[in-house]
């Protein structure tokens, strides 16, 4: 392999990615570490607070069952605010066409987007538009980047997990990315799995009463929930512990990944947060999350166990402690 | 008579094993005078008297050295006779830098009569012990090696072990962890709460395993978990607790009578059997024995060791014909070694826990050895060989390897030695990557090592490859897993140049991007060109196609006949449902989680899958063990047809012609076993063809064999027949393991070897 080229495994969002984030990006664009590792960039400013972010959309196939490139592209955006414990408030849209591309599907993408963003409270303010010849780009691309405010003074941060801690997930996982697999691959599934795409920033709204309870709130996309908690576990420094049985699967989901041999873990979700949280807050946003449309099937799914270099270890069904680690780029069999 | 005075330097492992009180009774015993000493790199002495006997003295060294003592050089100067009288034992001149620590060792002849004679003090003391024998490498904490420096220096000796300790003609002089009943270690025994006993430990014990209860059994290098082997319902109670279904349970037996009973064994495992370092050796089960059939189900062997501890002859002796002795571990984690670990972890799979206070500092499991050809071949170099140096040709840096994931080992050089740890575990989870962690600050300590480079493997996933990128402030050196297998059988056999690899594993990362394992390599340490391989298919779900041999069958079928291999009539494909069939045929089409590979293994799992012996497997290589028993309960020469193509400066052995003959031979009711016997004939026939092909090319006529697929002796057997019929010369391994324990070693030599040599 050549190592002075940029692989697809760069754009997975799990280790190979952050590897040029640490090793490139970051270092040549020293102003971009006011966002860390976090979803979104807080800003101080004058009269307060907020949060900025933005996001590339380039989804194959860009509709699917649940959604398509369009709401996917204006809840990605409204999530990687709300995680920051910003309320979302302005966005703006930068559509990149190959020639080509039909007026009627673009349509369709842009009412989806609308209606994503009036659901979600948001504002598209300001747009862009280009049209490559065809072939240099695959049909449509969407760039989103979106401004939040503060209404409080919470800081919720990837590196607040404290031994001790819950970790709560709002429902099932692997759907959005089983889902766009399913549908990019042809698999002609007996049951239709949808994506999850959906807009947080109610839910996070809901979830912000707990306080100073409420630790690190972050989205489990590309990667899946294990990237997201060993990139937790690395900013808090400590250690986190999952039990498998609690994982809350969707049969389908869980059936198609057995015979893929893909680790749920490890797949993409789009309308998923994980919330850590202190442990005798865990009942009760547990039961803020049940009680809210994106949060029915919500779960309490391990917890922070102690202070240590950002390991992620699962308790498995049959009794063995499992090393939980990003995606490393695709997925390589391991087993000799 | 001519007086003659001369001084011998002896390196090698020489102390804490006796050597110097040896010295001390040797030259007594010829009149000579002089001294004896440890030094930095083992021990020296000058020794005066009659030619004669200073002759003798000389020779009687290697030949009467103490039974633990290994020397690795002998170094002899004539110097001035001074007209010395008397010999003595001087104190150690410096620290023992270079010195080599002793592996653990079975009890020796002379404390077994003691540990069983009612007039002895030390009668039925479970932990007797003298220079000759005992722990070692599981109680030490660090260098020099002496009673402070290891887990006995929580005891303080009585006088009377201090009057032996300190008298050089007692075979008790410096042993370090020499101990009575007075002043060492004792036993308790807990039930599963961590709740102590009374009555006597050892009896209650042995009438609780009578009984048919499972206890957690504190050994030398951890936990086992002992059940009576005759037992079936202790066994299958066993096997429920430690979620293990099928793999086999190793057992112990009193001796070598015992043994007899239940399986079949030639001098040279009867030799490994009895040896200090007893390890399980692999024997071939006796027809009619009385072991319980749930010991080794599907299995033509048990693994067998005779005891090593005192408290194990305690335990065995005229009360058992065997007991299961398992690790103490759940499944896929590390051996438990501390009490309060133990009793945590073992604590829902063990009734009872049979404990000391004797702390064991290093976690070393049992060693696993299967004789092959009238030689020793390693699968597991643990307990009894650690910390043993392996021989290098010379190399010009200190190396750390972190070795592979899966039956991890880490290396250490330090000038031309190589030293292989102990048996880590499978490298996927926090608990085994701890162990490693350990492994490599311990051996570093007590071995004075601190490396200059650091080799891993070119695997993105690996723990091990994590670990090594983490370390700091040293130059790291990723090395292609096949390659690392090539030079670890290379290096043992002390082989320099180039030579011709047929590497055949599981898997193993490859530059290319697919996943190798059925390879033929030319180079040697400093490169190595891939000249060949099995044709790369798709391995549908990674991972699960190794858990689920049928996926690879599947891939076979599905290269031969297309969608159509669901039509044929064939067991694995039985149990696939509808909607799995669809997902197969996606899957294999489109490539979706199916990273090609060229893996031997993978052939053995798909062939196991596809004549219906085998669709899941339990536990690492299971496909293949039973493939192998099958195709040995038959004779037959019948090779299956195959194609060799060469492309691209590479040889490919398509299997295709062989699955089409195997699949009408399935349909016609060929016996299994025939099928199972040709496949082997097959493999070995196309290796020896190719080998031949690449020798038309470069005129090479040196193979090495390694890779986990060689621990199957019906295949390596015809691979080096074949091959030395061709004129080829064969090496194979005799030191280090075949399969993966073994690339740590490997890796080292390529990393060491990096470098220029100064
Ligand atoms: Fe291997
Ligand atoms: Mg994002
Ligand atoms: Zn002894
Ligand atoms: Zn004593």
């Amino acid at each position: 392999m050549d190592h002075d080229l940029i692989l697809l495994g760069h754009g997975s969002g799990g280790r190979l990615s952050h590897q040029l984030l640490d090793e490139l990006i970051i270092p040549s664009l020293s102003g971009i570490s006011v966002a860390g590792q976090n979803d979104a960039a807080v800003i101080a400013h004058d009269s307060g607070r907020l949060a900025f972010t933005t996001d590339s959309y380039v989804v194959d196939p860009i509709f699917f069952p649940g959604g398509n490139i369009g709401d996917l592209a204006v809840n990605g955006t409204v999530n990687d605010l709300a995680m920051m414990g910003a309320t979302p408030r302005y966005i703006s849209v930068g559509l990149i066409i190959e020639e080509g591309f039909s007026k009627k599907e673009l349509a369709v993408i842009l009412s989806a987007m609308r209606e994503a963003a009036d659901l979600a409270g948001v504002q598209i303010v300001t747009g862009d538009t280009k049209v490559v010849p065809k072939g240099k780009a695959d049909r449509i691309f969407i760039n989103t980047s979106g401004i939040g405010l503060f209404d409080h003074d919470l800081r919720i941060n990837g590196c607040a997990a404290r031994p001790g801690d819950k970790i709560i997930i709002n429902g099932t996982i692997g759907d959005h990315g089983i889902c766009v697999l399913a549908t990019r691959e042809g698999l002609d599934l007996q049951t239709v799995i949808e994506s999850d795409t959906a807009a947080l920033n109610g839910l996070v709204t809901e979830l912000l009463k707990e306080g100073e309870a409420l630790h690190v709130l972050r989205d489990p996309t590309r990667g899946g929930v294990a990237t997201t908690l060993k990139e937790i576990a690395v900013q808090s420094g400590v250690t986190i512990k999952l039990q498998e049985a609690d994982l809350p699967l969707k049969d389908a989901v869980k059936g198609v990944c057995a015979i893929l041999g893909l680790d749920p873990l490890h797949v993409a979700n789009e309308g998923k947060l994980l919330a850590i949280v202190a442990p005798e807050a865990a009942e009760r946003v547990l039961e803020r999350m049940r009680n809210h449309p994106c949060g029915v099937d919500a779960a309490i799914i391990g917890e922070v166990t102690q202070v240590s270099a950002g390991a992620v270890q699962m308790e498995t069904t049959i009794g063995g402690l499992r090393a939980i680690d990003m995606l490393s780029g695709e997925q390589l069999p391991r087993i000799c | 008579m001519p007086i003659k005075r001369i001084r011998i330097d002896i390196e090698g492992i020489v102390q804490g094993v006796g050597f110097r009180p040896f010295i001390y009774r040797l030259a007594n015993s010829h009149n000579l005078a002089g001294w004896v000493m440890n030094t930095p790199s083992g021990v020296v002495m000058e020794v005066e008297g009659a030619a004669k006997d200073v002759e003798l003295f000389r020779c009687a060294i290697p030949e009467h050295a103490p039974p633990l003592a290994l020397i690795s050089s002998l170094l002899i100067k004539e110097i001035t006779p001074c007209a010395e009288s008397g010999f003595v034992i001087k104190e150690s001149g410096g620290l023992g830098n270079e010195v080599q620590i002793a592996p653990d060792c079975d009890v020796c002849s002379d404390c077994l009569a003691e540990l069983f004679d009612p007039s002895d003090r030390r009668y039925r003391y479970p932990f007797i012990n003298c220079t000759n024998c005992g722990p070692r490498y599981t109680i030490i904490k660090g260098v020099p090696y002496d009673r402070g420096a290891t887990t006995m220096s929580a005891f303080p000796m009585c006088g009377t072990c201090r009057n032996e300790y300190h008298d050089p003609n007692h075979r008790r002089f410096h042993a370090q962890p020499n101990a009575c009943p007075v002043c060492g270690p004792v036993l308790t025994l807990l039930d599963g709460y961590g709740k102590k006993l009374a009555g006597t430990p050892l009896d209650t014990a042995i009438s609780l395993l009578k009984e048919g209860r499972i206890l957690a059994v504190k050994g030398l290098g951890g936990y086992h978990l002992a059940v009576d082997a005759a037992n079936d319902e202790a066994v299958r109670e066993l096997r429920r607790r430690k979620k293990r279904d099928e793999k086999p349970f190793a057992v112990m037996s009193p001796d070598l009578a015992a043994v007899a009973g239940y399986a079949v064994f030639d001098e040279m495992e009867k030799k490994l059997l009895s040896g200090v370092e007893r390890p399980i050796v692999l024997l071939s089960k006796r027809e009619g024995n009385r072991i319980s059939p749930l010991v080794a189900p599907n299995n033509g062997y048990f693994g067998v060791m005779l005891p090593y501890t005192p408290l194990h002859h305690l335990l065995l002796r005229d009360n058992f014909n065997a007991l299961v002795m398992t690790s103490g571990n759940l499944s896929n984690e590390p051996i438990s070694y501390t009490d309060g670990e133990a009793l945590e972890r073992l604590g829902e799979l063990a009734d009872f826990f049979l404990i000391h206070n004797r702390e064991i500092h290093t976690r070393t499991d049992d060693s696993i050895i299967r004789v092959f050809q009238g030689n020793p071949l390693f699968l597991r170099r643990s307990r009894g060989y650690v910390p043993r140096a392996i021989s290098l040709p010379p190399i010009s840096k200190n190396v750390l390897a972190v070795g592979a994931e899966l039956k991890g080992t880490i290396c250490l050089t330090k000038g031309n030695r190589a030293f292989l740890s102990q048996h880590i575990g499978d490298l996927q989870n926090a608990a085994t990557l701890r162990s490693l962690e350990d492994t490599v600050c311990h051996l570093e300590q007590v071995l004075k090592i601190e490396p200059e480079v650091v080799a891993y493997d070119l695997h993105p996933d690996y723990l091990s490859t994590g670990f090594a990128l983490d370390l700091k402030g040293v130059p790291k050196i990723g090395v292609q897993h096949h390659h690392a297998h090539m030079a670890s059988c290379m290096a043992e056999n002390r082989l320099e140049g180039e030579v011709i690899g047929v590497i055949f594993d599981g898997t193993g990362y490859g530059p290319d991007g697919t996943i190798w394992g059925g390879e033929f390599l030319v180079g040697g340490y400093a490169g190595a060109a891939r000249k060949g391989h099995f044709r790369t298919l798709p391995l549908p779900g990674g991972d699960a196609a190794v858990r689920e041999p049928y996926r690879m069958a599947l891939s076979y079928l599905h290269s031969v006949f297309g969608a159509a291999l669901f039509d044929l009539p064939l067991a694995c494909i039985a149990h696939v449902t509808a909607d799995q069939r669809k997902l197969f045929l996606k899957m294999l089409e489109r490539g979706i989680n199916s990273p090609l590979t060229s893996s031997c293994g993978r052939l053995f799992d798909a062939i196991a899958a596809l004549i219906g012996l085998r669709t899941k497997v339990s536990y690492e290589g299971q496909a293949a063990i039973e493939l192998e028993a099958l195709a040995e309960s038959v004779c037959c020469d019948d090779v299956y047809p195959c194609h060799i193509t060469a492309s691209e400066g590479k040889y490919l052995i398509d299997f295709s012609p062989m699955i089409r003959v195997m699949v009408e031979e399935m349909a016609s009711e060929k016996p299994i076993a025939e099928i199972a016997r040709c496949f082997h004939n097959t493999v070995a026939v196309a290796t020896a063809e190719i080998c031949g092909l690449i020798r038309g090319e470069n005129g090479m006529d040196r193979v090495v064999l390694t890779g986990g697929v060689y621990q199957n002796k019906l295949l390596t057997e015809g691979v080096m027949d074949l091959l030395k019929k061709n004129g080829f010369q064969v090496f194979i391994h005799r030191l280090a393991p075949p399969n993966d324990a073994g690339i740590a070693l490997g890796q080292a030599i390529i990393a060491g070897r990096s470098f220029p040599c100064v």
